[in-house]
């Protein structure tokens, strides 16, 4: 039995709604981070088999952004997590209640 | 695979894309400008210069304008931008937002003792990814120009690092915009998938030519990107994270996100969805029309019950963009210009209300309650109208662009949807309540202290009060005339704190609200007809003399005597921020008047692919 395509699609499809579903469940803010890279991921992994199944090159060079933004969104993500808990002793979403939502 | 492949690189014709490489190249001058010039002189001279790059930025976007309409739209950079009417006249726009958001921030950054060149730089690359949306011709620039923007906007939110409520709202704002980015790319890459390109003109050629057998990937990838931008506009069921965001924010960057960032995203919107998706309208279109009905409802009616200027207004915004997305539910020429139109219209009027909201912050930008713009027409005549006209604006009051702008996109809707329409109507009625209250509410003068009439000041009655209604005694020292309710007696006083309740909601007293929330809640503790006869009375407690009154008061009347006297004094406009209010309202009174121009701007201001 080879190993076509639709289980590298449905691979894809697997971790981005273990992504999803992380962002939503989960607490910690760095755990969220974590996840919002996997659903990432899985769109890059999703590229990269459409590259190849339609015989395009552009559908891997597509990742390359979309890893550069990854990489951008942590670094911010990262500093404006450092800047808030810093006074704080866990990194729960649960404790950020200042305002209503 | 041996033998170098050898990958043409595009030809790049910097003209179709100088109004972006100036805001990105003043923004990195500025930033390695500022790091050499001394401190107090960078305050003064990172907002000139900023002026200085959105004027020239607004300068080529005009010149790409007359460029477009004397010789056509073009693409440019290997077909992955396009220039037209429409890109044009959304980097005009982005331009004027930039240049306005400079003056109001000048004030701010003075105030909050932040000066530095930062929150300008920020702001210019966030501009010019707004930029990049509106002229992508590609979905993976869509996405770059999104992510440009938007993290340009999650430093913004968390700027003020002393406000804690700053770094909440830049987190929240950070996880719900890049879980809405993730899944953005993923509706890309499976669009990608069933059509076999990311060019928005080559996918609405595939879909002309292909009459796909299994659309099912290319509609999953539709909603995805439905659900991606509908986050980045805050429609309604996507919209949980714009009231926090643009409390917590600073109030500069929350008029500037308001305008800029929905500016880009609907640029966006509209172009990926008419110029690729145009041939499958009638599979997007029952979702967008949905999304419009619950947005325009939820907005309206939940900007009715907020206590916050900042929270309303946000919850305005969202109501904004239902009637936006009105324009692209029509799917046509006319709605596409409509909803232009109404992005023009709504920039000055966000972009203005912010800056007053702005300046009536004070020190902290802490001061956003409704009930701290009662009587603003006596104390600040000038900022009082100026924020009335905005807010009537805004409701689409005649003689502004907010009534064309409406009128517009309500017209763009009647001619397939009248159900539609007449939800929108529906809905700017509810809105037109809640900027009138604010409005009335600014023109209502402030009881003078001791002037509540008919009231007995019992002050032994507060004494004897005691702890359990301790929560009553913080009502305001100046006694509010709404909350004077005639003397009751042991038998009818028990529901005089509701009445006044319901009185005080509706003439949004937060403070008021709160205090007979906590004086109720010691009601329903105590039953005993003498305490609530007590308690009751001391709710009407005018100013007590001084010296007896605080005394017996305790330490709640007396903070909230000297925040009354805070609130009282004038706020010192910074002569930039009256220069933007000013502008806001000249373009929203003046173009209101002579709708020509404007309306024309938008009518001609059309995508250069429609299928």
């Amino acid at each position: 039995m080879s190993i076509g395509p639709a289980w590298y699609l449905g691979l894809a499809a697997v971790l981005f709604a273990l992504g999803a579903i992380g962002v939503m469940v989960r607490r910690n803010v760095l755990v969220m981070f974590m996840c919002i890279e996997l659903m990432l991921n899985a769109a890059n992994l999703t590229f990269v088999t459409f590259s190849r199944v339609l015989g395009d090159v552009g559908g891997q060079s597509l990742v390359f952004f979309v890893l550069v933004v990854a990489a951008a969104e942590v670094v911010v993500g990262l500093g404006v997590v450092v800047a808030i808990f810093r006074r704080r002793a866990g990194t729960t979403a649960d404790d950020l209640h200042e305002m209503l939502g | 695979m041996t033998g170098l492949v050898v990958i043409a690189t595009p030809h790049i014709r910097y003209l179709a894309i100088i109004p972006e490489i100036v805001l990105l190249g003043g923004a990195v001058l500025l930033l390695a400008g500022g790091s050499l010039v001394e401190r107090q002189l960078r305050a003064r001279v990172a907002t000139v210069a900023t002026a200085a790059v959105s004027a020239a930025a607004l300068g080529v976007s005009l010149w790409q304008w007359s460029d477009v309409t004397s010789h056509g739209a073009f693409t440019a950079v290997d077909h992955a931008v396009v220039v037209d009417g429409f890109s044009a006249l959304v980097n005009v726009l982005v331009s004027c937002a930039m240049f306005l958001t400079a003056l109001v921030a000048d004030g701010y950054l003075r105030r909050e003792g932040v000066e530095g060149p930062e929150m300008h730089v920020l702001a210019m690359v966030s501009a010019s990814g707004a930029m990049i949306m509106a002229s992508a011709n590609d979905l993976i620039v869509v996405f770059l120009g999104l992510e440009i923007l938007s993290i340009a906007l999650y430093v913004l939110a968390a700027f003020n690092h002393r406000r804690a409520a700053s770094g909440e709202a830049a987190l929240k704002y950070f996880i719900l915009g890049s879980f809405s980015s993730a899944v953005f790319v993923y509706g890309i890459a499976l669009v990608y998938g069933a059509t076999g390109t990311s060019n928005l003109a080559q996918i609405a050629g595939f879909l002309a030519k292909n009459v796909l057998a299994a659309d099912g990937l290319l509609l999953a990838g539709m909603s995805l990107l439905v659900v991606g931008f509908a986050f980045k506009v805050a429609a309604v069921p996507f919209h949980m994270w714009t009231p926090d965001v643009y409390q917590g924010a600073p109030s500069p960057v929350t008029g500037f996100m308001a305008a800029v960032a929905k500016a880009g995203a609907f640029a966006a919107f509209l172009r990926v969805f008419i110029s690729s998706f145009g041939l499958l309208r009638t599979d997007w279109q029952p979702i967008i029309y949905a999304l419009a009905v619950v947005t325009l409802l939820v907005g309206a009616g939940l900007a009715v019950v907020q206590r916050d200027v900042k929270r309303m207004l946000a919850y305005s915004s969202i109501n904004h963009a239902g009637f936006v997305l009105l324009g692209l539910e029509a799917a046509t020429a006319r709605g596409v210009s409509a909803s232009l139109y109404y992005l023009f219209a709504y920039t000055f009027m966000v972009i203005g209300s912010f800056a007053v909201v702005t300046v009536l912050g004070r020190r902290g930008d802490a001061a956003h309650d409704i009930a701290s713009y009662r009587g603003l027409a006596r104390r600040q005549p000038a900022l009082a109208l100026a924020f009335a006209v905005l807010l009537l604006a805004q409701a689409g009051a005649p003689f502004t662009t907010g009534l064309w702008a409406k009128l517009q996109v309500v017209l763009a809707a009647v001619d397939h949807q009248v159900p539609l329409a007449v939800v929108a109507m529906v809905s700017a009625a509810v809105a037109a309540f809640f900027y009138l209250r604010v409005a009335v509410l600014m023109y209502t003068p402030v009881p003078a202290p001791g002037a509540a009439p008919g009231v007995e000041s019992p002050a032994e009655n507060a004494v004897a009060l005691g702890a359990g209604a301790r929560g009553a005694a913080r009502t305001p020292a100046s006694g509010e005339a709404d909350l004077s309710t005639p003397g009751p007696g042991p038998g009818q006083v028990d529901a005089a704190p509701q009445l006044a309740h319901a009185r005080a909601v509706w003439t949004g007293d937060v403070r008021n609200v709160a205090a007979l929330d906590r004086l109720n809640a010691g009601l329903l503790l105590d039953r005993d007809p003498v305490t609530l006869a007590l308690a009751g009375a001391s709710v009407e407690q005018p100013a007590p003399p001084a010296g007896l009154g605080l005394g017996a008061l305790g330490e709640g009347g007396e903070t909230l005597a000297v925040a009354d006297e805070v609130m009282a004094t004038p706020v010192r406009v910074p002569p930039l921020s009256a220069v933007a209010i000013g502008l806001c309202l000249a373009v929203t009174v003046v173009l209101g008047f002579w709708p020509g121009p404007l309306t024309s701007f938008a009518h001609h201001a059309t995508l250069l692919f429609v299928p």
